[in-house]
């Protein structure tokens, strides 16, 4: 690969993160609700807060459980239950976010930080198990 | 519809947030009854309580059970007593969940109230402790008609004092009231005599001239401020300041920001402790001090027919501690990774609580310039962006020095956004929002603080986030002598988030197991 070719891939990949990162143009949401749209802004943008950058959770008093490498994540039923309805001190999140928000979030949860579960979650799956 | 309909349907809809804040508004949520001097007394000789946390709902509970003849022991999870009764100084470090450690760099007196920061004057338990330890209070300015209300969809996103927005919204509203009255609109609702007499308080209320209207003159002037404000001498003559447009202001949305201050949680009198907020904890501290050990982690709570065993690490080292009875004061965001052996309805009460988000952020800047510059003397300023207020310190007013002042206070979607963020770029995307309404920040930022509570170690999260259903299904259950445990704290009372609720939930708790205790054989 010649050299230009290579900078104009590492501009342009620049150029797709920062886009996907809403917290990173001071992307807060503007109304009641959140308003990022890829999986990847709503991790940021949400889960980050507790499970951290890379879903390795945090240890104090109690705990926030890795998401990273979680086998618990190969259930997507089980993922799309916990970002809609909490589960112990974990709010419920449905009441900010629509179903395809809660799919995004959960595919990209899925399939990254060491999480390689192939299968996708849809906005009819978030709807029969969150229960609005 | 009923209240409790309405509410029922606003939880639903708008979510549990919301509906607090109609519940405050409905003032469902607010009041507490005032305490009758707790004087337990008598316990039994020997007779032992391990009271787990030492914020105020444990303290107090050490505080009371020892008085009461008690033998207390208290565990805490820091190295400091208050949970979050707590203040930030210049010097103080902070380290949140994911390792980031802030140290504070305020100007000697200055600080941030990162959790509770105001005492209204019916928390009467909270004042009774104030009264008793002696700590110094100084009134806490919550409404300043010279603050800013600010959207960025209205007036073109320049700020607007309070005064005028509230003066016109007032008059305007007093004014139509009026005119639909002259129009005999309300001549089924109201007798002759009650329409004259209504009209009457109609131009009293809203400064309205002869006629009602609501129009620039001199007495609206006294309500929303001068063009020319009336001086000494031969200084210019005053001149009356012109009421907003009156479908601007309604469309603009910034009446949203003036009934705050009518909310019985936030009305006059209100207080703060002067220093900070954690005075209220050193005040216990200093009495129970020597009960608490420090750093000290737990892992597991059992009991049995005659007593409980409360397993914890400290600095690496596992350890036991035994007693008769326990209060446990451990959030239920941290109590429910716990292994606690109570009843399932228990059980199924401490996992069933989330934790809000929160988020505030305190700002030090060179110069106290919404002093100098504006005359904003304490108070808050709202706006819709994501900080939604900017408070200024109800201390030391006039001030030479550098000055705090909370440039975040968020709740919801936007708390979430900026929890997740790291401490320093909450700090920066405050002053950058903060500067559309106070161009002076630009200039004069030095330094700044920030806690996103879904980030504090030993909280994960600001306070117990009930709905009226989780109450109905939950509470009783919670709030139980379960064996010889009970539980106190805000989550564990119907102020949620309020230290009333931390102290009057203790005061119940204790109250009944001290009964329990002397009715219970050995």
């Amino acid at each position: 690969m010649n050299k230009t070719i290579k900078l104009l891939i590492s501009v342009f990949l620049l150029f797709v993160s920062t886009c996907l990162y809403a917290t990173d143009d001071a992307g807060f949401s503007e109304g009641a609700n959140f308003e990022e749209v890829t999986g990847e802004a709503l991790y940021h943008a949400i889960c980050q807060g507790c499970h951290m950058t890379n879903a390795e959770g945090a240890q104090g008093a109690g705990k926030y459980p890795a998401l990273a490498k979680n086998p618990k994540l190969a259930a997507g039923a089980y993922v799309i239950y916990m970002v809609s309805n909490g589960m112990g001190g974990m709010p419920p999140l449905k009441q900010y976010l629509s179903d395809e928000q809660i799919a995004e979030v959960v595919n990209y949860t899925r399939s990254h930080f060491g999480n390689h579960f192939t299968d996708v979650v849809d906005a009819d799956d978030v709807k029969t198990i969150a229960q609005r | 519809m009923s209240r409790r309909a309405l509410l029922g349907w606003i939880g639903k809809t708008a979510g549990a947030g919301a509906m607090y804040q109609a519940m405050t508004s409905l003032g469902f949520a607010a009041e507490s009854s005032h305490p009758d001097k707790l004087n337990l007394g008598g316990a039994k000789k020997g007779a032992t309580v391990l009271v787990l946390g030492a914020g105020l709902a444990g303290m107090t509970s050490a505080y009371e059970l020892r008085k009461a003849g008690y033998k207390v022991k208290v565990l805490e999870f820091n190295g400091r007593a208050g949970g979050r009764c707590w203040t930030l100084r210049g010097g103080d470090t902070y380290t949140e969940l994911g390792g980031e450690t802030q140290q504070c760099q305020f100007a000697e007196g200055n600080y941030i109230n990162p959790g509770p920061w105001r005492v209204p004057y019916h928390h009467h338990h909270v004042m009774s402790y104030i009264n008793e330890f002696n700590i110094a209070i100084e009134p806490f300015v919550q409404v300043n008609y010279n603050a800013l209300v600010h959207s960025t969809k209205a007036f073109g996103g320049k700020p607007q004092r309070y005064r005028e927005v509230q003066a016109d919204y007032q008059g305007y509203a007093a004014e139509l009231l009026g005119k639909a009255l002259n129009q005999n609109a309300l001549d089924e609702a109201l007798t002759h005599e009650d329409r004259e007499k209504l009209f009457e308080s109609l131009r009293h209320w809203g400064a309205l001239d002869a006629k009602g209207d609501y129009k620039k003159s001199h007495e609206v002037s006294l309500r929303r401020g001068f063009a020319i404000p009336p001086g000494g001498g031969l200084s210019p003559k005053p001149e009356p300041s012109e009421p907003f447009d009156q479908s601007t202001l309604i469309q603009s949305e910034l009446w949203k920001y003036i009934v705050n201050g009518q909310d019985i949680e936030f009305q006059s009198s209100i207080f703060q402790p002067v220093g900070g907020m954690d005075n209220i904890a050193k005040a216990f501290e200093k009495r129970v001090g020597e009960l608490i050990e420090y750093n000290a982690k737990v892992t597991k709570i059992a009991q049995s027919d005659t007593g409980v065993t409360v397993n914890y690490e400290q600095q690496g080292v596992a350890k036991t501690a035994q007693a008769d009875w326990c209060v446990c004061t451990i959030p239920l965001s941290i109590l429910s990774q716990i292994p606690v052996q109570t009843s399932s309805g228990m059980q199924a009460a401490i996992r069933s609580l989330p934790y809000a988000a929160s988020v505030k952020v305190g700002l030090e800047f060179k110069r106290r310039f919404w002093e100098q510059d504006e005359a904003i003397y304490g108070g808050v300023s709202y706006t819709n962006l994501p900080i939604t207020n900017i408070s200024y310190p109800s201390t030391k007013f006039c001030d030479k020095g550098k000055g705090v002042l909370l440039g975040a206070y968020v709740w919801g979607a936007n708390a979430f956004e900026f929890t997740s963020l790291s401490p320093k770029e909450r700090v920066k995307k405050a002053v950058e929002y903060g500067k559309q309404i106070h161009p002076q920040y630009a200039e004069e930022f030095d330094n700044g603080i920030s806690v996103g509570w879904h980030r504090v170690p030993w909280t994960q999260g600001c306070y117990g986030l009930w709905t009226e259903e989780k109450r109905a299904e939950h509470y009783e259950n919670l709030c139980q002598v379960d064996g010889r445990l009970v539980l106190a704290g805000e989550h564990a009372s119907n102020l949620p988030a309020w230290q009333e609720g931390a102290i009057s939930s203790a005061h119940d708790a204790i109250k009944r197991l001290h009964q329990k205790a002397l009715s219970t054989m050995a």
